[in-house]
């Protein structure tokens, strides 16, 4: 995902307003964008709090900041840097964190971004793009251009399976046909769900769509995806990210106050480090249950 | 803005706006009294004889948002009426600089170590977008002490904002020590000097030198350690820390309002 970025923004990296900061990160990937914005691409240094303050100053003077770093050091370092100086003054600073989830694996704990949107969409103003395929980026990043607001995007690893034809981007996306329980999928574990989904009987497989963009805030639930749980009466989410402050927390809260609660909910969401042994992105999610194996047992399905 | 008024008439200026900024915190009830009198002298030298229509200022020190107000008031840009709110229900003087609101309050303040890397990223934005003008910052000194404001000075040299001029309000008091017996601050000249970034210690309550070192550009950042006194121009709060956060008694508030107005 991160070169479908870089070739993204490759396009409007000669927009004078143009700018973008990196925490000294992007090594063989953001150099064509180093090379096309000139003086407008900055390596910022290992200093990410003085980073997003400094993005927030370029937004004041209209220019339209990109901060780049590995996900954590984004939004967990300068938590209060995004806070106060972005989205108390509602600029539009975006946030491009690599490695969602427990994509950097056995890197460690350090590196992982598993509670990201929960902390940034508690704060003013945010908006959150989190792609679950390489080619979701590229729209995206076109959404996050015109965004007059603070916005973060969360990069993964594309893990689509080869022969899944993905519907065309949009923020709620129905991807398998199935006449079992409705599944929301959030990112680019939506690729080894669907890799196994794909494969089961459509009459019990899940009905399976896929979500990239928060809050879901006013009418934000599809009305599509609404008639489909009330066809299915069960809901399931699946996230890369600890059930606080996640999709399968805002989810369910809009459906019960609009009257509309399922008859049943299952939430598949990271769950830190219950062995405390580390690994791969597999054997993270493996060790909470975030598979599709997992889910088709707990089912019964 | 700048340039209302000559040098000579400052002077009672600075007693007006005194007055009215004892007025404010007795009527409020609130502290951090000490703080504000400590950086009005330089806020007001900056604002009626240095900073120009295309220059920006941001307050570091959020917690001296009153002495802001203050300036802006007797620049004609907030009214009386609007300092009668200040710390009110419904209000937009909070306590520290609210944002969005009005356009000389370029940045909601309050947490400390966040208006120096801000400053530094609106003289770099000026910087590419080719833009005139000149980018001020005040910091207190205890904020010295957040890692940020460091990451920040790293950026400035590096990146040499010559459009960009700090000052240190240096007052020496903290929220519970003096800035020596917290955090061993001293000598902040040198660990400047040593980071690449020029610096001139002035009395802060020196006019004319205040005026000199705002008004000086350079060919790269820097830095003015303005020596100041917590409780200016009051006796009984002059380097006391306890008037960070002491509101003001009836008996105080007119001894204070006395002391200002003695010639």
């Amino acid at each position: 995902m991160r070169n479908a970025f870089c070739d993204s923004l490759l396009k409007h990296a000669s927009d004078p307003d143009f700018v973008f900061l990196t925490g000294d990160l992007g090594y063989n990937a953001l150099e064509p964008l180093q090379k096309s914005a000139g003086e407008r691409f900055l390596n910022a240094g290992i200093a990410e709090q003085n980073m997003v303050s400094v993005a927030a100053g370029l937004a004041n003077r209209r220019l339209k900041p990109w901060v780049y770093s590995i996900a954590p050091f984004l939004y967990a370092r300068p938590l209060e840097q995004i806070r106060n100086d972005v989205c108390l003054h509602d600029l539009p600073v975006k946030l491009v964190g690599n490695g969602g989830g427990y994509a950097y694996g056995v890197m460690g704990g350090s590196h992982h971004a598993i509670e990201d949107y929960g902390l940034l969409l508690s704060l003013q103003n945010m908006r959150v793009f989190v792609p679950a395929f390489a080619a979701d980026v590229a729209p995206i990043v076109e959404k996050m251009l015109k965004l007059p607001h603070p916005a973060y995007l969360r990069l993964g690893r594309d893990e689509k399976p080869k022969d899944l034809e993905i519907p065309a981007y949009a923020p709620w996306r129905p991807i398998l046909k199935g006449g079992g329980p409705t599944l929301l999928l959030i990112g680019p574990l939506a690729g080894p769900w669907l890799s196994v989904l794909k494969g089961q009987p459509e009459s019990r497989r899940p009905s399976t769509w896929v979500l990239t963009e928060l809050p879901l805030d006013g009418d934000g639930v599809s009305a599509e995806f609404k008639a489909d749980l009330k066809r299915s009466g069960h809901l399931a989410v699946a996230e890369e990210h600890v059930a606080h402050g996640g999709v399968g927390e805002m989810l369910p809260r809009l459906l019960l106050q609009a009257g509309e609660a399922p008859k049943s909910f299952s939430h598949f969401h990271a769950k830190g480090y219950l062995s405390g042994y580390y690994g791969s992105q597999q054997f993270h999610r493996a060790e909470c249950g975030l598979t599709p194996e997992n889910f088709l047992k707990e089912l019964g399905t | 803005m700048g340039r209302v008024h000559p040098l000579e008439a400052l002077d009672q200026i600075i007693r007006k706006s005194k007055k009215r900024l004892l007025q404010m915190h007795f009527e409020a009830g609130v502290g951090h009294i000490g703080g504000n009198l400590s950086c009005l002298d330089s806020l007001l030298v900056l604002y009626h004889r240095v900073l120009q229509k295309e220059d920006l200022f941001v307050l570091s020190k959020g917690h001296s948002a009153g002495a802001l107000y203050v300036t802006l008031w007797s620049l004609g840009l907030l009214k009386d009426e609007d300092l009668k709110l200040f710390h009110k229900e419904h209000t937009k003087l909070s306590g520290h600089p609210a944002p969005g609101w009005m356009e000389e309050i370029t940045f909601a303040t309050g947490s400390l170590g966040h208006g120096f890397p801000l400053a530094a990223g609106l003289a770099l934005g000026k910087k590419l977008k080719r833009e005139s003008g000149r980018v001020f910052c005040l910091t207190s000194d205890g904020e010295w002490e957040e890692g940020s404001n460091w990451e920040a000075l790293i950026f400035t040299v590096h990146q040499k904002l010559e459009n960009l001029t700090l000052m240190v309000d240096w007052n020496g008091l903290q929220g519970f020590g003096s800035t020596q017996e917290v955090a061993g601050l001293g000598p902040l000249k040198e660990k400047f000097l040593s980071f690449g970034m020029p610096v001139e210690e002035i009395d802060g309550h020196d006019l004319k030198a205040l005026e000199e070192a705002w008004g000086r550009k350079a060919r790269g950042p820097r830095a003015i350690i303005a020596h100041t006194n917590k409780g200016r121009g009051v006796s009984f709060m002059e380097n006391r820390m306890e008037w960070h956060y002491q509101p003001l008694t009836e008996a105080q508030y007119r001894q204070a309002l006395q002391e200002v107005e003695a010639p």
